[in-house]
């Protein structure tokens, strides 16, 4: 287990947000990552929502698993009761944003529900578990896994806004654009592998 | 009867082809990008959502009339995700490889779009035979894709077609098809490609129809 230090926790940091950022290099949350990049506005706001969201998951999660699955030997059933915990948060992150900000709701749209099929919330509920950090880390780990996220989502809006006035195939059009500038963005980050060993 | 059986065909192939998860729908990229390393692992994740979507279809067209609406969507995960859970424990006990190839993403098919959307479109509103139906083909479609995506990236960045070697010694893999760009990139032209051919099958089956 790392120890808490300015320089663990800087590493962890930069490991989290550019070496392993959860869309570049682990493939997690690409569905609002393809489906809510097409301004930037709006890619910010489900950014800061998922960040939310992963933060609060990461420690009720680390709680619910120590303290409630540990105890009765009920390991197996973790992804069943993160997923619940995650419905029931976004559900609440949901009536939260409608009523103290309606602009950000409407903008949101759909997309708010879906926070939930987010597979980079359950999954860093998960990786907390098999990394066994504990409850600071696993926060910790929440929080900037889900700000490498936001950083994803805001440099491919606005990439995508750019395209909007290029001539693209019509066949290319949409997702497998998209999917070439993800691609391409990634080959960027690989750049920030072995930054932090 | 016959009227039947041509439906329940008709809603398996409509998985396939129409409306292909990963092609049509572009649902499901996660898994998608993340097991198509090569072919074996693609046919895993491939035959392990489509266990997991016949199952939760079942289940939930079953229980379609019990379920009150308010909280169908809770509902729902919560079977899914005891599917997902038999399939983490047979996969972990009978195949261990493809446990720690796949790793997170076994347990991440709960949240893998296309079997929510899937209960909620289909399953919640059709009866059990046809949402066994809807739920084979939908996998099957899933799996094709899977593999059609492994193997492109296999031959790339390894040489070989499910693990057997196809291109001898002297091909120099591409790594960055089998790494995380690579991913990305390759899923994006194939799915160009494959809007390609369907806009020219659209085109000539409206000319077809002009014609007429």
């Amino acid at each position: 287990m790392m120890e808490f230090t300015l320089v663990n926790f800087l590493l962890f940091m930069v490991n989290c947000v550019l070496s392993n950022n959860f869309i570049f290099s682990r493939y997690l949350g690409c569905c609002p990552f393809l489906g809510v990049s097409s301004k930037v506005e709006t890619a910010a706001g489900m950014g800061i929502a998922v960040t939310f969201v992963m933060g609060l998951a990461s420690l009720i999660t680390y709680t619910v698993y120590h303290f409630l699955l540990v105890p009765f030997n009920l390991q197996y059933l973790n992804t069943i009761s993160f997923i619940l915990v995650i419905a029931a948060l976004v559900q609440f992150v949901e009536m939260l944003i409608k009523k103290s900000i309606p602009a950000l709701y409407s903008a949101l749209g759909i997309y708010l529900p879906l926070i939930t099929t987010n597979c980079a919330v359950l999954g860093v509920t998960l990786l907390n578990i098999t990394e066994n950090y504990n409850m600071l880390w696993s926060v910790l780990n929440g929080i900037f896994g889900a700000l490498g996220f936001l950083l994803a989502i805001v440099l491919m809006a606005g990439a995508r806004e750019r395209l909007e006035s290029s001539n693209i195939p019509e066949s290319f059009k949409g997702f497998p654009i998209s999917l070439v500038i993800a691609g391409l963005m990634s080959v960027a980050f690989l750049g920030f592998t072995g930054l932090v060993k | 009867m016959r009227n039947e059986k041509t439906t329940m065909r008709g809603v398996f192939i409509n998985g396939v082809l129409n409306e292909n998860p990963v092609f049509r729908l572009v649902l499901g990229v996660c898994p998608t990008l993340a097991s198509t390393t090569n072919a074996i692992n693609g046919l895993g994740m491939g035959a392990a959502a489509t266990f997991v979507l016949l199952g939760s279809n079942i289940v939930i067209s079953m229980l379609r009339n019990f379920i009150p609406d308010k909280v169908r969507i809770p509902a729902f995960i919560v079977v899914i995700s005891t599917f997902v859970t038999i399939v983490q424990m047979l996969i972990q006990a009978f195949v261990p490889s493809l446990y720690e190839a796949l790793g997170l993403f076994i347990p991440l098919i709960v949240v893998n779009c296309i079997i929510l959307a899937r209960a909620e479109a289909f399953a919640s509103k059709n009866s059990v035979l046809h949402s066994a139906a809807d739920g084979l083909g939908m996998g099957a479609g899933f799996t094709l894709a899977l593999i059609i995506i492994g193997v492109v990236r296999e031959i790339l960045g390894n040489g070989s077609v499910f693990g057997i070697d196809v291109l001898g010694a002297s091909f120099q893999p591409m790594l960055l098809a089998i790494m995380a760009p690579g991913g990305f990139i390759i899923f994006g032209l194939i799915l160009g490609i494959v809007n390609s051919i369907v806009n020219k099958i659209g085109k000539r089956s409206a000319g077809k129809g002009a014609e007429a």
